[in-house]
């Protein structure tokens, strides 16, 4: 077994391909993300307070939790968002792939192209369309127009913008509706390829039409990538995530196949959440 | 009785706006009745055309071209320094600093502005033009680039605290999006912050620009009264500011063509930052970007 996970190694070095997506495939890395005992003070207040969970890869996984709950903030720890929160303070440890991305010699800017994300309000910079996908690519020094323009346009069809923008590549950004800027940014994250993307509350500023669209683009995007989304529309939760992790007061109460905790929840806080009568 | 009561404060307010806007009018008619008398004498081609600035010699010429380029290359000279630490100030400050740093040094730099030009002139003249004397050896007494210089520091806070405003109001959201996409601070703040807040930037260069030209203490101390055509910064110049100091203080007899001077000079300047102004209005109006 060790030994066939050497060659695999090898033989991603020697193709030169993710070596971290070679490791993924093996059984005993197969959770994605792995944080354990973590808490979080923003100053004095105590906003996680010890959580331990495992992500499993290419899988959708929803956190859900009345609002201060600690979902965002534990979503924004796996791309060390928090980091510029004045008064931020963490203990435990979150492992990628086996590695702490709050270690020492972490780059943050490596991190980050490792691990996307969506923000709750569609937040595209004010440049042309093309320029916001390109961003990432071009921050990342690369000149290649050719390689640009193609992956610029994969990543809108991946989002499911393309044929809606593919003549207007040079408009604003923001002359687009909210739903089309919501996918622009999408697509402007799959534009660099993580292989993990974070939402935070994707949809909440979106019409239902849009919500779907968007709903739909991340059920396809499952495939790919490991998607962690924090939401409170408990609907969304269940139509489109395969785990759901319930959080109170900084707490995880629950963590469980999505079907399992919409129809027999084993905590009875979750089952009063879930069913409407609080939070 | 409460009703006549905010009548009459209604209206007292409503005309403290007017007498404003009355003596705003007041003044621009008087300036313009006394150029139309000066245009009436001088023909408005020489005006602009002739090299050469003499009313109050025998051999006159009112050519406003050499007050106009005194003028001009102070500024230039001013908004040489004033712009690139105008705008690392305000990156800086926007960026990187903390946030106790930054409320204790934004009004410290706003202090710049409330020293008295005199002592900027003063300083131009004392310290700034010995010390450039040891590097420039044949650098005058009266220059336009000392003075420049030193008006470049005392409008470096417009450039560094309006641009911090401009900067400062980029949404976080912005911010976010590109540090979530692997960007450092330094490609962050170049190629998002401040693009996002150009229009801003632009407004307060335009405004610094603005007050520079319509600088008077600093140039007339340091500058020099020699109205001359030039873009050599190391001899003495005059711009149109010094001259009208130079002419209000002389006794020139009124309602004589060299006391009209002063106005013709005094509309071109007004013309000059009134223009500069409605640019910067325009360009806050049309360009700033609305982030919702």
């Amino acid at each position: 077994m060790a030994k066939e996970i050497k060659v695999t190694m090898e033989k991603a070095i020697e193709k030169n391909i993710n070596i971290s997506s070679a490791i993924a495939e093996d059984e005993n890395h197969a959770a994605r993300i792995d944080a354990k005992d973590i808490k979080v003070w923003y100053e004095d207040f105590m906003a996680i307070k010890g959580i331990t969970m495992k992500i499993k890869p290419n899988t959708v996984t929803a956190f859900i939790g009345p609002s201060g709950c600690g979902k965002s903030t534990f979503l924004r720890l796996f791309n060390r968002m928090n980091d510029y929160v004045d008064g931020f303070k963490m203990e435990g440890k979150i492992k990628l792939q086996g590695n702490n991305i709050y270690g020492k010699k972490v780059l943050v800017e490596e991190l980050r192209k490792e691990i996307g994300m969506v923000f709750q309000k569609p937040n595209p910079f004010p440049k042309s369309i093309f320029e916001n996908v390109a961003y990432g690519l071009k921050i990342q020094g690369i000149k290649d127009k050719k390689f640009i323009n193609a992956r610029v346009e994969k990543a809108l069809k991946q989002a499911d913008l393309w044929d809606e923008v593919k003549d207007n590549l040079k408009k604003s950004a923001l002359a687009l509706s909210g739903g089309q800027q919501q996918r622009l940014c999408i697509a402007r994250t799959l534009a660099v390829e993580p292989s993990i993307i974070l939402m935070d509350e994707p949809t909440s500023a979106l019409d239902p039409i849009s919500t779907a669209k968007i709903e739909d683009l991340i059920f396809e995007l499952k495939e790919k990538y490991t998607i962690i989304i924090v939401t409170h529309n408990m609907q969304q939760a269940s139509r489109i995530s395969d785990y759901t992790a319930f959080f109170y007061l900084g707490e995880l109460i629950e963590y469980d196949k999505t079907k399992t905790i919409f129809t027999k929840p084993s905590k009875k806080q979750t089952e009063n959440y879930i069913t409407g009568r609080f939070g | 009785m409460r009703k006549i009561k905010e009548f009459v404060i209604e209206k007292s307010l409503l005309s403290s706006a007017l007498i404003t806007i009355a003596v705003t009018f007041g003044i621009i008619s008087v300036l313009a009745v006394e150029a139309f008398q000066f245009f009436s004498e001088v023909s408005i081609v020489d005006f602009l055309t002739d090299s050469q600035w003499t009313p109050l010699f025998t051999d006159k010429h009112y050519g406003i071209l050499p007050l106009l380029s005194g003028t001009l290359l102070t500024s230039f000279i001013a908004i040489s320094v004033a712009l690139p630490v105008g705008l690392s100030i305000s990156i800086y400050l926007s960026e990187y600093a903390p946030k106790s740093f930054r409320k204790t040094i934004k009004p410290l730099l706003e202090l710049l502005a409330s020293i008295p030009t005199v002592v900027y002139g003063f300083f131009a003249l004392i310290v700034v033009t010995p010390f450039l004397q040891q590097i420039i050896p044949d650098l005058s007494g009266f220059n336009s680039l000392s003075a420049g210089i030193v008006m470049g520091i005392m409008i470096i806070p417009f450039i560094s605290s309006l641009s911090e405003d401009a900067l400062h109001a980029v949404p976080k959201a912005m911010r976010e999006a590109s540090y979530g996409m692997g960007a450092t601070k330094l490609q962050t703040a170049f190629k998002v912050v401040v693009p996002a807040a150009s229009s801003g930037i632009i407004v307060s260069i335009i405004l610094a620009i603005s007050r520079a030209i319509g600088e008077t203490m600093i140039v007339a101390i340091a500058a020099g009264q020699q109205p001359r055509l030039t873009f050599d910064p190391t001899v003495p110049v005059e711009t149109i500011t010094a001259y009208i100091v130079q002419v209000s203080l002389g006794d020139v007899q009124h309602g004589s063509i060299e006391y009209r001077t002063i106005f013709a000079a005094g509309i071109t300047l007004f013309v000059f930052t009134f223009l500069l102004n409605t640019l910067s209005f325009y360009i806050r109006k049309k360009y700033r970007q609305k982030y919702e």
